[in-house]
C-alpha cells in the first residue's frame, strides 16, 4: 500500500484527517437531513405532508425511487443549502461589526469540535473508530459544550437590538443552570465505570450492560439537561420564536444565520452521540456478538452502524419532543434546573457512592 | 376585591410532569400514526386537487350574455364608477360605433377589461348593474405569465360568463313598441 513508507506520526496525521473528513461530512449530513427529519415529523404530527415537492430536473430519469425520493422530500436539503448560500448577506448598520462577524464561527466551531472524542465505532482494521481517543473524553466534550453559549450571547450582544439581546440573556441564564446540573448528572458513570476515557466507558457496557440501567436517574437529568443545553423545545427560550421574534439570530440571515442553524443541529447530534455512548453502550449491542471490537472491516461497518442507529433514536427523540411540548415559562425553566434537577442530580451521587461503597 | 381561584393542588405525579408527557405522547403518536398510514392527513395537493367552491360563492365578475346570444352590456359605465379597486375599463362605443346587438338597445361597450390583478371581488359591479349584465362567477384562481395575460378584455370576459337567462328587457320594449303602433286594436 501507499502508505507504508510512512512513519507512525505520519501515518497518525493521515489517517486522523481521513477520520475528521469522514466525520465532518457524515454529521454535515445529518444536520441537512435532520432538518429534514424535523419538517416531516412535524407535519405528520401536524396532520400534514411534508415537503414533498423539491425536485432537481433530472429526478424525474431516476426510474422507480426518483418519484419516491421527490416525495420523501430528499432533495429539500439541498435546495435549503443553496437558498442559504445565494440569499443576500445583509448586516444591519447598528450591529457591532466585529461581533456579529464573529459570533457564527464561535457558535459553530464548538459544535463541530465535540464530536472529536466520540468513539463512533470499534475499529477498522487497526485503527480506532474515534478521532482522539482522549483520557478525559468527557471533561473535553463538557468544556467545549459549554464554549458554545459564547456564541449565542455574543450574538444576542452584538445584534445591538432589543430580541436578540433577550436572547442572548436568556441563553446565558439557561446554560449556567443546565450546565451544573448536566455535569452533576455524569458523575454517577463516572464512579461507576472508573474512568473518563469514553471507550473505556463503553469497554465496561459491554461487559456490566447499559450504563442506563445502573444510573437510570443520571440519564433522565443528562437528557432533559441537553435539550436545555442545544436549545431544543421545551427549554428553547434564547430563540422563542412567538415571543423574541427570532432570538439571538434575529439580525442574521444567509450564510451567517445557517451557521447557527449548523451549530444547534450538530449540538443534537453530539448529544445523541454523547447520550448513546453514555448511558446506551455506545456502538456495542449485547447479542450477535457485536459486544466486542471488531475481527473483521465487516463487523467494524456493523458496530458503526449500530451507533449510527442509536445515535438517529435519539435525534428523533430530539424532534418528536419538540412536537409535544409547549416551551417553559423562564421562572419554571431556571426552577426547575437550581432547585429540582441539581439537588436530584447531588442526592444520585450520594446514593450511587454509597451503593458502591456498600459493594466493594 | 380580588377572586382567589381555587385550584386543586398538584399531586407529586402530575408535578413530576407524567401525566403531560404520557398525554403528549399519546397525541402525538395517533396523530403521526393517522397521517403516516391512515392518510389522514389535511393538506390539499393544490394544483392536483382543487377547492370546490360552495354554491353561492361569489368570484371573479364575468360578461354575460342573454338567451338569443347577444351582449346584454349597454356600456352605461356604472361598474365602471363604482369599482372600487378600478379594475374595469369601459371604451364606449363613440357616435360612429358598432351598433348593439339588441336591436332596441342603445348601444354596447367597443371594450370591456377587468384587470383580475385589482380585481377585488367585490360584487359592487354586479349589484349596481342596471341591466343584469355581469355577474360574480365561481372562479377564483386566475394564471398568467405577465401583467397583460391578467387584463381580460371584452371577448374573453363573455367566454368565460357564458349566458345568464333573465328577463330581456329591451325585447320586451320592442313588443310593447310594436304593440303600440296597432293600438286601437282593429276588431
Amino acid at each position: 500500500m501507499f502508505y507504508n513508507g510512512l512513519t507512525p506520526i505520519e501515518l497518525l496525521c493521515l489517517w486522523g484527517l481521513v477520520k475528521i473528513a469522514i466525520v465532518v461530512g457524515v454529521v454535515q449530513g445529518l444536520v441537512a437531513y435532520s432538518v429534514l427529519a424535523e419538517r416531516k415529523i412535524s407535519a405528520w404530527i401536524q396532520d400534514r405532508v411534508g415537503p414533498n415537492r423539491t425536485a432537481p430536473p433530472f429526478a424525474k430519469y431516476i426510474p422507480i425511487i426518483g418519484p419516491a425520493l421527490t416525495r420523501w422530500g430528499m432533495f429539500q436539503p439541498l435546495a435549503d443549502g443553496l437558498k442559504f448560500m445565494f440569499k443576500e448577506d445583509f448586516t444591519p448598520a447598528s450591529v457591532k461589526k466585529i461581533y456579529f462577524f464573529l459570533a457564527p464561527a464561535v457558535a459553530v466551531i464548538p459544535a463541530m469540535l465535540t464530536v472529536a472524542v466520540i468513539p463512533f465505532g470499534s475499529v477498522i482494521g487497526s485503527e480506532k473508530m474515534v478521532i482522539a481517543d482522549l483520557n478525559v473524553g468527557i471533561l473535553y466534550t463538557f468544556g467545549i459544550v459549554s464554549m458554545g453559549v459564547y456564541g449565542i450571547v455574543l450574538a444576542g450582544y452584538a445584534a445591538n437590538s432589543k430580541y436578540p439581546f433577550f436572547g442572548g440573556i436568556r441563553s446565558s441564564a439557561q446554560m449556567i443552570s443546565y450546565e451544573i446540573s448536566m455535569g452533576m448528572s455524569v458523575i454517577p458513570v463516572l464512579l461507576i465505570v472508573g474512568n473518563l476515557n469514553l471507550s473505556s466507558i463503553i469497554a465496561w457496557q459491554s461487559s456490566h450492560g447499559w450504563l442506563v440501567m445502573y444510573a437510570p436517574l443520571a440519564f433522565i437529568i443528562f437528557m432533559v439537561s441537553s435539550f436545555a443545553e442545544t436549545n431544543r423545545t421545551p427549554f428553547d427560550l434564547p430563540e422563542a420564536e412567538t415571543e423574541l421574534v427570532g432570538g439571538y439570530h434575529t439580525e442574521y440571515s444567509s450564510m451567517k444565520f445557517a451557521l447557527f442553524f449548523l451549530a444547534e443541529y450538530s449540538n443534537m447530534v453530539s448529544s445523541s452521540a454523547m447520550m448513546v455512548t453514555l448511558f446506551f453502550g455506545g456502538w456495542t449491542l449485547p447479542f450477535w456478538g457485536l459486544d466486542q471490537p471488531a475481527t473483521s472491516i465487516g463487523m467494524g461497518l456493523a458496530h458503526i452502524g449500530v451507533f449510527m442507529a442509536k445515535m438517529l433514536f435519539f435525534m428523533v427523540v430530539f424532534i418528536w419532543v419538540r412536537w409535544m411540548f409547549p416551551r417553559f415559562r423562564y421562572d419554571q425553566l431556571m426552577d426547575l434546573g437550581w432547585r429540582r434537577f441539581l439537588p436530584l442530580a447531588l442526592v444520585n451521587i450520594l446514593i450511587t457512592a454509597v451503593w458502591l461503597w456498600l459493594r466493594s | 376585591m380580588a377572586i382567589t381561584v381555587n385550584r386543586k393542588p398538584l399531586t407529586f405525579w402530575e408535578r413530576l410532569y407524567m401525566p403531560a408527557i404520557i398525554g403528549g405522547i399519546k397525541v402525538t403518536v395517533k396523530h403521526a400514526i393517522g397521517s403516516l398510514f391512515q392518510g389522514k392527513v389535511v393538506t390539499m395537493q393544490y394544483p392536483e386537487e382543487r377547492w370546490t367552491v360552495p354554491t353561492g360563492y361569489r368570484g371573479a365578475p364575468y360578461l354575460v350574455k342573454d338567451q338569443d346570444g347577444d351582449t346584454k352590456c349597454v356600456s352605461c359605465q356604472l361598474c365602471e364608477f363604482v369599482c372600487p379597486p378600478k379594475a374595469i375599463r369601459i371604451t364606449p362605443p363613440g357616435p360612429n360605433g358598432e351598433k348593439a346587438d339588441r336591436t332596441n338597445a342603445e348601444k354596447m361597450p367597443a371594450e370591456f377589461e377587468i384587470n383580475m390583478l385589482r380585481c377585488i371581488y367585490c360584487g359592487f359591479c354586479q349589484e349596481v348593474c342596471p341591466e343584469e349584465a355581469i355577474f360574480l362567477k365561481q372562479d377564483w384562481s386566475h394564471v398568467g405569465t405577465n401583467r397583460n395575460d391578467m387584463i381580460y378584455n371584452k371577448e374573453k370576459l363573455l367566454a368565460l360568463g357564458g349566458v345568464a337567462p333573465g328577463i330581456q328587457k329591451w325585447k320586451h320594449k320592442l313588443e310593447e313598441a310594436k304593440a303600440q303602433e296597432n293600438f286601437p286594436v282593429k276588431v
